[in-house]
């Protein structure tokens, strides 16, 4: 399982000597006066862009790159599939082993993970230089959930998120015609379900091995009552928000309204769904094809999707998806943002969400006749308008897990749920020693103003880089998207500074030295 | 050749091996020992400036977690039932394929040593739907008994033997293979010797068969200890960890807080407790049966 990393191949090293560098773009150069083919040129010395993607998205991705090679001939790419499960220790071991992608599709809550590691490029040059790329067209929640410290750190890809899947009919049989939106109201309906269907069957599916619906919930009294405090240096769930959200979330099993079980014992939540051993079920999106396929005909009109309903009103979920990421060990930034930034596109994000079932992440992406004509899914279009980023903290995830693990015991009678917000905050308080250490510790690297991803291409806009070495295509000046073209960049981009160590040059220092070699 | 360069010669030949050793062993583990002395975790790995000596911290935050002795207890269950249960199914089935009553032995052999072969994560999906609770094999089969359905990998109280019945199942074939070749090289004429002074089946197991087999028997024994301390891939497709974690073993705890957490630190901790444990339990096996 840890030895993963070494899938690929061999990543260039970004810690090459310069005149190793030096001599590839002579090398390089030389060919080209020969008038051999350029692409042979540009294949073997500035490399192809490695693009690591997950799942289905991995998949599909070669489909739509046909459209990006007509326009970017000069940029080859190659898409390397990763299962999900293995994904994030890959990563890592990738980022240990110095063996990243240029671009890798990231869970959008790893971001603040990879981040802390220094492994990314911040994205904020690219996009103020980008044409199309609008953040006001993102939905609010999910492009939070890419900014970290005040920059991008990457491009919302797809978006993801939790909301409520139900059975209308049993809903109707309880005398309701849709799903409340206030707490004490769904509760109500989920007590008529209850009646209707008996005591051996459940009104809702909260499964105890899933974290996702207790936060998704979580983060509706997440203001003004953060999870973590003091910038995610302590645990706050003994605050009076997620005390109330552990209480409702209890009583579904307290009330018998939830069957207290994980997934696994359900083995096939949509046979059960079928069955009607549950009627409502809080889930994502990719559910809607799955519901589409693998329910019998007959019930096809009996389901619907509605959003989460909140502690006072429409409530708030959690904003996941996928985000697009360049690594600030690629030597191709321009490139890879060239393939980022087409990948963003509406028009191709419409074609991916044909694909896939994945939700667009922009606005305007959504103005598809098919998309706007399902139901189903316009429940979640209304949802990405009220979505929160979890706690930014490269600990979430564990803490969350451990959530997890303490809500299953408070289930079975292993604590008791008094002392379980106490308990919850001891320790994510443990969980989190470190980052405290490292925030308010001199010596640590973040506690000092980040150095880590200024020193990459994202302040250079002309594929000024040691990055582009030999690599002739690059942008007019001036622009970091669109189509690159050949040959505007023909200096011997090696005699650029390489990489400054950490702690080297100020940002102002680097810009000035790239804008110094900014060609005509 | 002088004694000198003879022993030059030795050491030539088994330099390959010893280099081997020590690079893909010793210093691995001198590596990990010194890691469990550090708080190594992505932050380190970002920027080694951030790795802190921790001392035994990690031994002592180890044995202050709840979690950890409840992996050390869950572990303890499962050894101290599936490893007879392990053995006695070996035996049990070696002495059934020995004996000259069975016919199509080949067929048995290959059939009851399938199990170590196949795909744990295939055969997963299998026993999962066997252990389900409303429409398992299993369950089915007890309610002819009368036997209420048990929710073999949802309560807590089941999902340990639920995971011992999988294991022993899988695994009994490759002590069973090692017994069986132990069983036929017992010479026939002990047995004869002693049905002709009136033995019957039940003393010729217990004085002769058993006790040609006793070296055989402390080997698989402390291969299947080993074995099942490092039980791991069974709850991990099963149950990951699950429910109520009792079914988290130490080395499932060492690998959540090593690959999935990255804390290498106190992930290196459980596997050097680990490792002293089994190297007790180990030495009082050899001591044990030495007295006897």
């Amino acid at each position: 399982m840890p030895a993963g990393a070494a899938s690929g191949p061999a990543a260039p090293d970004p810690r090459r000597p310069l005149d190793a560098t030096r001599r590839s773009a002579l090398r390089c150069a030389l060919g080209a006066a020969a008038a051999i083919a350029l692409p042979a040129c540009s294949r073997r010395d500035a490399g192809t862009l490695r693009f690591w993607a997950m799942g289905r998205e991995g998949e599909v991705v070669a489909e739509l790159l046909t459209g990006f090679r007509a326009e970017n001939p000069g940029i080859q790419v190659k898409v390397e599939q990763l299962p999900w499960s293995a994904a994030h220790e890959k990563l890592l071991t990738a980022f240990a082993g110095d063996a990243t992608p240029d671009i890798a599709q990231l869970g959008n809550t790893w971001l603040p993970e990879f981040v802390a590691l220094g492994a990314l490029e911040p994205l904020d040059n690219f996009i103020a230089g980008a044409q199309g790329v609008d953040s006001a067209d993102y939905f609010e929640g999910i492009w939070a959930t890419n900014r970290i410290d005040q920059r991008v750190y990457g491009l919302p890809w797809y978006v993801d998120t939790r909301l409520l899947f139900y059975r209308r009919d049993l809903l109707q049989q309880a005398g309701y015609d849709k799903p409340a939106d206030t707490w004490a109201a769904w509760r109500q309906q989920l007590h008529a379900i209850k009646r209707v269907v008996g005591p051996e069957k459940f009104a809702v599916l909260l499964p105890l091995n899933e974290y996702d619906p207790l936060v998704a919930l979580a983060l509706q009294s997440s203001q003004p009552d953060p999870l973590l405090r003091d910038g995610g240096r302590y645990g706050n769930f003994r605050g009076p928000g997620f005390r109330s959200t552990l209480d409702f979330y209890l009583s579904m099993y307290r009330e018998q309204l939830a069957p207290p079980a994980s997934s696994n014992q359900i083995a096939n939540v949509w046979n059960e769904f079928a069955r009607g051993y549950f009627s409502f079920y809080i889930t994502g999106p990719w559910n809607i094809g799955e519901f589409r396929r693998r329910l019998p005909a007959a019930l096809q009109s009996a389901w619907a999707t509605a959003p989460l309903p909140g502690p006072l009103g429409p409530g708030t979920s959690v904003a996941g998806g996928s985000s697009l990421a360049l690594f600030n060990s690629s030597k191709n930034k321009p490139a890879a943002w060239a393939l980022v930034s087409y990948l963003s596109r509406p028009a191709v994000q419409q074609r991916f969400r044909r694909l896939t079932g994945n939700l667009p992440p922009r606005r305007s992406a959504w103005a598809d006749a098919e998309l706007q004509a399902d139901p189903q899914t316009q429940a979640f279009r209304q949802q990405l308008e009220r979505v929160r980023p979890v706690p930014q903290v490269p600990e979430w995830e564990r803490i969350a897990t451990e959530l997890r693990v303490l809500v299953e015991q408070v289930v079975h009678g292993g604590i008791k749920a008094q002392d379980m917000p106490a308990e919850m905050d001891r320790r994510a308080d443990r969980m989190l020693d470190k980052r405290r250490w490292m925030l308010d510790h001199p010596r640590s690297s973040l506690a000092a103003p980040r150095q880590v991803g200024l020193s990459g291409t994202g302040d250079r806009p002309c594929g000024l880089s040691p990055a582009s070495e030999g690599q002739p295509a690059c942008w007019p000046a001036g622009q970091t998207s669109g189509p690159l073209q050949p040959a505007c960049c023909q200096r011997p981009l090696a005699l650029l500074p390489s990489k400054p160590p950490q702690g080297g040059p100020e940002p102002r220092q680097i810009a000035s030295a790239a804008s110094a070699w900014r060609l005509t | 050749m002088t004694p000198r360069r003879r022993s030059l010669a030795a050491w030539v030949f088994v330099a390959p091996a010893l280099i081997a050793i020590g690079v893909f062993f010793a210093i691995p583990v001198g590596a990990a020992l010194l890691m469990s002395l550090t708080d190594f975790d992505i932050y380190a790995l970002a920027d080694i400036r951030n790795l802190r000596f921790a001392g035994l911290d990690n031994y002592s935050a180890l044995l202050a977690n709840p979690l950890f002795w409840q992996a050390l207890w869950n572990t303890v269950i499962f050894v101290v039932i599936g490893v007879p249960l392990s053995i006695a199914t070996s035996l049990g089935a070696a002495l059934l394929l020995h004996s000259k009553l069975a016919r199509f032995q080949g067929f048995f052999r290959t059939a009851l040593f399938a199990p170590v072969v196949t795909t744990l994560v295939a055969v997963a999906v299998v026993w999962r739907y066997l252990f389900h609770t409303r429409y398992g094999l299993i369950n089915h089969g007890l309610s002819y008994f009368g036997i209420d359905p048990i929710d073999w990998l949802g309560d807590p109280a089941w999902a340990m033997p639920a995971i011992v019945l999988l294991s022993v199942w899988k695994n009994f074939g490759y002590n069973m293979v090692i017994l069986l070749a132990g069983l036929q090289a017992i010479p026939e004429d002990l047995f004869e010797a002693a049905r002709l002074d009136g033995a019957r089946r039940w003393q010729l197991l217990r004085h002769i068969t058993l006790p040609s087999l006793a070296p055989l028997l402390l080997v698989v024994s402390i291969l299947t200890m080993a074995g099942h301390f490092q039980l791991f891939a069974e709850p991990y497709v099963m149950t990951q960890g699950g429910p109520a974690q009792r079914t988290v073993t130490v080395l499932y705890l060492m690998y959540e807080e090593g690959f999935k957490w990255w804390s290498l630190g106190s992930a290196s901790a459980v596997a050097f407790v680990l490792f002293v444990i089994m190297f007790a339990i180990t030495l009082l096996q050899l001591r044990v049966s030495k007295s006897t």
